[in-house]
């Protein structure tokens, strides 16, 4: 049985209705359970940028790459395991305020962990922390001794560590091939 | 030029760009069925009949089927018109078994206005939420002057790269609503490469391992017709002494008697082709995707081989088998290079093998099912008496389940584009609409369908568009009175439990004559011959010949599901062993 790992599989699309339920269902029909999803403009005007982390198998990653980018809207797809790339989530965790107050050791807490408070007022607090998903699980686990209200984490956003967007070679490409399209179109069924 | 000018600054609705639209991109003929949401559409079809026909099925489902039909024969895309809810959700069976066999189709369903979307309105449905997964491009039209662009890109779509189904869901208020006419046809989509430059340097390797290989094998599919690299692939395999296999959607690519053709891979395929999987040293497909019905179980398939894989669907390379040499290509530029860099040669002896199992397969299996002398007639009687009859230049139309098989196996082809079948979705009720869309493409040309008695009850509805539209499709009806395929597997793997397999069926001669179409019963073998010649006499005239046939007989040899190619049976108990 082939190792399941993490993977990171980033999509550049179009920007238009229904990409992200294309996207989605080529996880569902393999019952693969997305672990996080963030979507977002991307360097390039126009383009779409679809984060999405998964963890399973190299092969199936790969299929399930191939199938996206099949996909009419997609321009490419990519995926990389963790030591590719550059990844961040943001956590967002609600404490009451009187349970700090009282307490000596927050500051030092905060501290550590290099988080931000963002909001304090009478009734509650907003800490927030940028990190990998285990820093923001920490300081969770920290602050839960002072009694949590809410936590979120967002999906994992990831940067690769190549200099350009790897899709601005295929939109090159891709004008060239238009050009000579339009000019004759020879090459065209 | 004058007039165009005129046309071009002129207001029109929607439902009128959309059919200059079709007249633009060359579309001669329809398929389709009225319903509510797309009245404005049909209105307009009214003012098209001089450019378009129309013709009108007695359920969507066969709407979509006969634009199969009509796109697997004449290489062109389908069309097929469909109403909102019902008429989209009928045609989605047919959307389905496009995708999985790559049929270029443009499939139009009416759709609420865009004010109602979401509201449940009469006969809304999330169309393009259902289609998406089954088509190659789903999209909503919601404003007039978006139908010219989404029609010219549709097109484009469907029958470029790896061709397929795309849907146009069409709101009402863009069907009424007004716009220029402004169109210009669809040669290039950004995120989308449907021809992919050739690489030189993988197909120097993969003629390296050609030229090296004793025992090469080729295995075709449907990619072979679709890019039209029918020459192309006759040329390599005389040039490089290369047997070649084709799987179930690729028959008729090669004429039956080219001297490299080895026959069908697959479950019911033949012996040879199948056996030699398991034996050749060097495999290379072109345009197919390795079906599990072709491979059985991966890991006993082809282990031994260094395979070439060469699809225009780079999502297929690697999909099911591990590969040496994975080409990106289209198959006809990659064959015409491939042949250009392969030296000439042959392989007399790994050639000799094929025919000796081919020679056992006749001995064994074949002889008794096209030549019985004794009992009941059989459906491979039947199907190569019609093969004979009509000279090997009939399309061959099939249903899905025992006649599909026998059909492959026992008929013969002299063109191209000669086998419209349901390979991937396997959809019992495929063949009578998709014979009428055949017919309708190629008027001139013998259409003959071999149907069950199952799968012909279940678009039996569409004899009412053979008769309206006088279409000369000869419909051959295997009539054992079982649905036979499954009652085979419940005989061989479900100890004979025959659990709701066996039909009572109506007169089907009676039927027939319903629909005034000619018709005969044969029981006798001595009347087949004559019956046959009868059917085929006039190529305009449809005809329903029903031939009772032996009530158990099943199709061999099998892969049993589940077996490797190398494990053929004979018949109920007997394996081949070479």
């Amino acid at each position: 049985m082939e190792q399941e790992r993490l993977y990171t599989v980033t999509v550049y699309t179009e920007n238009e209705v229904g990409i992200l339920n294309q996207i989605s269902i080529i996880f569902t029909r393999r019952n693969l359970n997305i672990w996080s999803l963030t979507v977002s403009s991307s360097a390039l005007e126009g383009v779409h940028k679809f984060t999405i982390a998964c963890r399973t198998t190299q092969r199936l990653i790969e299929a399930v790459v191939k199938a996206i980018e099949k996909r009419i809207d997609v321009l490419k797809a990519f995926y990389y395991t963790d030591d590719e790339i550059i990844y961040q989530e943001v956590a967002l965790y609600k404490v009451q305020t009187d349970n700090i107050l009282e307490s000596p050791d927050f500051e030092a807490l905060i501290r550590r962990h290099n988080a931000q408070v963002l909001e304090i007022n009478r009734t509650y607090t907003v800490i927030q922390k940028t990190g990998h998903c285990d820093d923001t699980q920490r300081l969770y686990e920290d602050l839960s001794s002072y009694g949590v209200l809410q936590f979120v984490r967002s999906g994992r956003v990831a940067i690769t560590k190549s200099t350009a967007e790897r899709v601005s070679r295929f939109l090159e490409m891709q004008e060239v091939r238009e050009r000579k399209a339009l000019s004759g179109g020879a090459e065209m069924k | 030029m004058a007039d165009n000018q005129q046309t071009a600054k002129a207001e029109m609705t929607g439902g009128e760009i959309l059919l200059r639209s079709l007249v633009a991109e060359g579309v001669k003929t329809v398929f389709g069925y009225p319903g509510g949401a797309i009245m404005p559409v049909y209105d307009k079809i009214y003012d098209f009949k001089d450019q378009i026909r129309h013709i009108l099925v007695r359920h969507e489902q066969g709407a979509v089927h006969a634009a199969q039909g009509f796109a697997r024969v004449s290489g062109q895309t389908g069309v097929a018109i469909v109403t909102s809810g019902p008429g989209a959700t009928n045609a989605i069976t047919g959307i389905a078994d496009a995708m999985l066999d790559s049929t270029p189709l443009v499939v139009i369903s009416g759709q609420v206005g865009a004010s109602l979307l979401g509201t449940d309105a009469f006969q809304e449905t999330d169309v393009l939420g259902m289609t998406l997964p089954i088509t190659k491009w789903s999209y909503q039209i919601r404003r007039a002057e978006d139908v010219a662009w989404a029609v010219a890109r549709a097109f484009y779509i469907a029958h470029t790269g790896r061709p397929g189904p795309v849907v146009l869901d069409f709101a009402k208020n863009a069907q009424v609503g007004k716009a220029t006419f402004n169109y210009k046809p669809v040669r290039f989509i950004r995120s989308y490469l449907p021809m992919p430059d050739l690489d030189d340097d993988k197909l120097r390797r993969a003629a390296a391992l050609l030229n090296n290989a004793k025992r090469p094998l080729v295995v075709y599919g449907q990619g072979i017709i679709l890019s039209r690299a029918e020459a192309e692939l006759a040329a390599f395999i005389d040039k490089a002494g290369i047997p070649a296999a084709s799987t179930l959607l690729g028959l008729s690519a090669l004429p039956s008697d080219n001297p490299h053709y080895k026959g069908m891979l697959g479950m019911h395929g033949n012996i040879g082709p199948n056996i030699k999987t398991n034996e050749c040293d060097v495999m290379i497909a072109v345009g197919m995707r390795f079906d599990d019905r072709v491979t059985g179980p991966v890991e006993t398939y082809a282990r031994q081989a260094k395979i070439i894989h060469i699809d225009i669907d780079k999502a297929e390379i690697g999909k099911i088998v591990p590969v040496e040499i994975g080409i990106h290509a289209d198959a006809r530029q990659a064959l015409a290079r491939l042949t250009e860099l392969v030296n000439p040669a042959r392989h007399d002896a790994w050639e000799a093998e094929f025919d000796k199992c081919n020679k056992d397969e006749i001995e064994l299996v074949s002889k008794g099912e096209t030549n019985p002398e004794t009992g009941h007639i059989t459906m491979g009687e039947v199907i190569s008496t019609v093969a004979r009859e009509a000279k090997s230049e009939a399309i061959v139309v099939t249903d899905v389940g025992q006649n599909q098989m026998m059909s492959a196996r026992y008929s013969t082809f002299a063109k191209t584009r000669s086998v419209v079948t349901s390979g991937g979705l396997g959809t019992m009720g495929f063949g009578l609409p998709a014979a009428v869309g055949a017919k309708i493409a190629c008027p001139k040309r013998q259409v003959c369908f071999f149907t069950g008695d199952g799968g012909l009850q279940m678009t039996e509805q569409e004899l009412g568009t053979i008769m309206q539209e006088g279409a000369g499709v000869k419909i051959i009806l295997l009539n054992n009175n079982w649905l036979g395929n499954v009652r085979q597997w419940q005989e061989l793997f479900f100890g004979a439990r025959y659990s709701f397999t066996r039909l009572v069926n109506p007169d089907f001669m009676k039927l027939a004559e319903a629909y005034g179409i000619a018709h005969r019963r044969v029981e006798k073998r001595e009347d087949l011959g004559e019956a046959v010649r009868d059917m085929l006499k006039n190529v305009d005239e449809p005809y329903l010949l029903e031939v009772h046939v032996e009530e158990m007989d099943n199709v061999f040899p099998m892969i049993p599901p589940g077996k490797g190619v190398s494990e053929i049976m004979l018949n109920e108990k007997d394996w081949y062993k070479a």
